[in-house]
């Protein structure tokens, strides 16, 4: 459990020697409660102390790293259980799996699929983090032939290891251990195997047991024999699997600080029908996975699920904006219709879709109002009259259409008048109060 | 350490009620835990789809979307029929689109003639919705919830600017009824206040907080209605303990994600499975946010979804 800060102010030297940068050490004692000082600051901690503190301010889910390099992914370090009380803070990743008993052909087209699947969306990469290797086959040899393979024809992905077999585990390990691979799994029967691998390459060991108690007890035993970077699976394989599982580890982590489940999760999703893997998936990235594993890679099914995360990963605190200009839609001629709105994403988001939906080709002049929507901008002064005007003057948009009339949202129909007065030479035409009646608007317009 | 199945206990539960008539009326809401998790609470009821049709032929629906209702849109009973029988539908959500006065600003009388045609020939429960117009919709909510009186139905939106009238229908006619409002706890919970100081029980109220599509906002849709469940759950709220509706589809098939060609998105593969595929996972943020009451579009979306919730309902 995180201590406050006068649990922490005890355990510190008391001296006020203010070396931490802090006026006194109670002060910096607080600091320290709110996470927003590191305790090496103080030079004359005891050990004891450093202990003491050490745990108890180690976040409730262990940052894990997947793989090596630009590509590698950071997991965990997971605090809240619902978003909107403080941003989700690590995306889960999205890895492919790929048997090592499909053919070489298959196998190569798969992993250049899984390079291919960078997509940009609202101004984010994003992409299938990485790659899962399973040892269907049962044997080393073909398993480490595959793993150098998929290696070598994708050197930044991050692996995971997906194989059970001791021997086939350890050969893999040592033709890519620079890469960092998770070595996935640990069992309760082959756990001293699996641990003396990921000891002597230092690679992340993910553990697998039915049920997050069996699984708290394997990740003790992993614990006390050494191995600090754990991922663990708690063998679900239904969606309700998932939520139970994911909620009670999730919550036995920071509500218990419950140290034997606090590592990222890793949910194993691979269903014959992609649509429900698709909707499985869901599942995992709103509930808690810090890894999904999937078992394809349909362009569609990557768009909804990336999209899906970077939805629930945004931070709740702040309004996702869009940058101020004159946005295109369709291919505008100088005569198409101009309209204004303000740069809150979700009001983007929804008159952009609106015009595209009307099919008239058109300008949407996209002004910044600190990410506020119509009627909350202009109740707060920054959609009004005057800045309208000057903002509409300096875009240069008086350049690109041959006409002078500008569509302003039905809910500041008030605004029109002085509009008018401010901007001149502009008509000031009042468009429908809400997006959904643009369409129609538009059309009658241009008939 | 030893582990002890970290459970919550909700001083508060979900309002439960009964839509539709007969044989095949549903019970919904009921439920004292956070979506699915039944390790520590009661579930008694599954959230329920229901399948959207409407007055008109559509004019705003993506073909993928549309080619699977040729031949019905001309008739909104034969439409309803066809997904009940067909398509296995629980429930129908007739969406009076044709009301609108942008559209084909049909009459209160025509719309309430709709209902009647509907009701005669499904036996699931009906969701009447006008067309989100706040003045017409005053008039033909109220029109259609005469026609539809001893059946049971919820009929909606009522919205801050006309709830008044809309409640007094739903009270008249004994129906249940939906609340909208805009994306914010705090305009819901004000408009149920609104409403049940008009007498209108809380069991008989749901609420809808905005749905909002994947991509385009779904994280504000998202927790809002999970604020809004724990509020109902932790602090015992009756006023944020109506069930929850996402109207899932009509955010969802105005997307450019759902109708956008494979030939001028290459990266978003293809377009069938795109759309469906968009609905489903907008309808399972929605589930796992609390809903319990979604409204979709897709017969495919649906089947798949329905499918999702059997797994996540049992044992
Ligand atoms: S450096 Fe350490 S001992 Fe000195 S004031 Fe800061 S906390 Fe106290």
């Amino acid at each position: 459990m995180a201590l406050s800060g006068v649990e922490i102010f005890k355990l510190l030297p008391k001296t006020n020697c203010k070396k931490c940068g802090f006026p006194t050490c109670l002060a910096f004692a607080m600091k320290l409660a709110q996470r927003q000082a590191s305790l090496d600051a103080c030079p004359d901690v005891s050990e004891e102390a450093k202990k003491i503190l050490g745990e108890a301010s180690a976040p409730p889910v262990r940052a894990i790293i997947l793989g090596a390099g630009d590509k590698a992914v950071k997991m965990g370090e997971e605090t809240v259980l619902f978003r909107h009380e403080k941003r989700f803070v690590n995306p889960c990743a999205f890895a492919v799996n790929i048997k090592d008993s499909e053919s070489d052909n298959e196998i190569e087209k798969k992993v250049a699929m899984v390079i291919a699947s960078e997509i940009d969306r609202v101004g984010q990469k994003l992409r299938i983090d990485a790659i899962s290797i399973e040892c269907a086959s049962n044997d080393a040899v073909r398993y480490e032939a595959v793993t150098r393979m998929v290696s070598s024809r994708a050197p930044d992905t991050p692996i995971i290891l997906n194989c059970f077999n001791a021997s086939a585990a350890e050969a893999a390990v040592k033709a890519i251990a620079d890469k960092k691979p998770l070595l996935y799994g640990a069992r309760l029967d082959n756990l001293d195997a699996m641990v003396n691998i990921a000891k002597a390459h230092k690679t992340p060991l993910g553990l697998y047991a039915e049920g997050p108690e069996a699984l708290s007890s394997l990740a003790e035993k992993a614990k006390a024999m050494g191995v600090e970077d754990i991922v663990i699976d708690p063998g679900a394989k239904s969606a309700k699997g998932i939520i139970e599982g994911n909620t009670q580890i999730r919550r036995a982590a920071i509500k218990k600080n419950f140290k034997p489940l606090g590592y990222p999760i890793i949910n194993i999703v691979m269903k014959d029908d992609p649509l429900i893997e698709t909707a499985i998936a869901s599942v995992a990235i709103a509930k808690y996975a810090s890894i999904v594993v999937l078992s394809s890679i349909e362009r569609w099914k990557n768009l909804a699920l990336f999209t899906l995360r970077q939805n629930l990963y945004t931070d709740p605190q702040v309004p996702m904006q869009v940058e101020q200009k004159i946005y295109k839609i369709g291919e505008p001629g100088p005569d198409a219709p101009l309209m204004i709105t303000t740069n809150f994403s979700l009001t983007y988001f929804i008159v952009s879709g609106e015009v595209e939906n009307s099919k008239v080709p058109s300008r949407l002049a996209v002004m910044d109002c600190e990410g506020l929507s119509v009627l909350t901008a202009w109740a707060a002064g920054k959609f009004t009259a005057s800045r309208i005007a000057q903002f509409i003057k300096e875009s240069g948009v008086e350049n690109e259409v041959k006409h002078r009339e500008l569509i302003i949202p039905g809910q500041v129909a008030i605004l029109s008048g002085t509009l008018e007065d401010k901007l001149e030479g502009w008509k000031i035409i009042v468009g429908p109060r809400e997006a959904n009646g643009l369409p129609t608007f538009l059309k009658t317009k241009a008939a | 350490m030893a582990y002890v199945i970290p459970k919550e206990t909700y001083s508060g539960k979900v309002a439960s009620m009964t839509i539709g008539e007969g044989a095949k009326s549903i019970a919904i809401g009921g439920e004292n835990t956070m979506p699915f998790l039944s390790f520590e609470g009661a579930i008694p009821n599954r959230p329920v789809i229901a399948m959207e049709i409407q007055d008109i032929t559509p004019d705003d629906w993506p073909d993928n979307l549309k080619k699977y209702y040729n031949g019905y849109y001309d008739d909104a009973a034969k439409w309803a029929k066809f997904c009940v029988e067909q398509l296995n539908a629980k429930a129908i959500a007739l969406r009076l689109v044709g009301t609108h006065p942008d559209k084909q600003d049909r009459s209160a009388e025509d719309a309430a003639k709709t209902v009647k045609e509907v009701l005669s020939v499904v036996d699931v429960p009906l969701i009447i919705l006008g067309s989100n117009h706040i003045e017409k919709d005053a008039s033909v909510i109220v029109a259609a919830a005469e026609a539809a009186t001893g059946k049971n139905c919820i009929i909606g939106k009522a919205q801050e600017g006309n709830y008044k009238t809309i409640v007094a229908a739903a009270l008249a006619h004994k129906h249940k009824l939906i609340a909208m409002s805009e994306l914010d706890i705090n305009l819901a919970k004000q408009l149920n206040i609104l409403i049940t100081q008009m007498g209108f029980e809380t069991d008989r109220l749901l609420t809808d907080p905005m749905c909002s599509a994947l991509g385009y906002g779904l994280e504000y849709t998202y927790s809002v209605m999970e604020r809004i469940r724990l509020a109902a759950l932790t602090q015992n709220d009756t006023t944020m303990q109506p069930p929850i509706v996402g109207d899932v589809g009509m955010y969802v098939w105005k997307t450019k994600e759902v109708s956008a060609s494979e030939e001028d998105m290459p990266q978003w593969g293809s377009l069938e499975e795109r759309g469906i595929a968009w609905e489903v996972v907008t309808a399972m943020g929605m589930l796992l946010a609390g809903a319990n009451l979604l409204i979709m579009r897709h017969p495919k979306a649906v089947e798949k979804a329905e499918k999702v919730i059997e797994e996540l309902t049992k044992g």
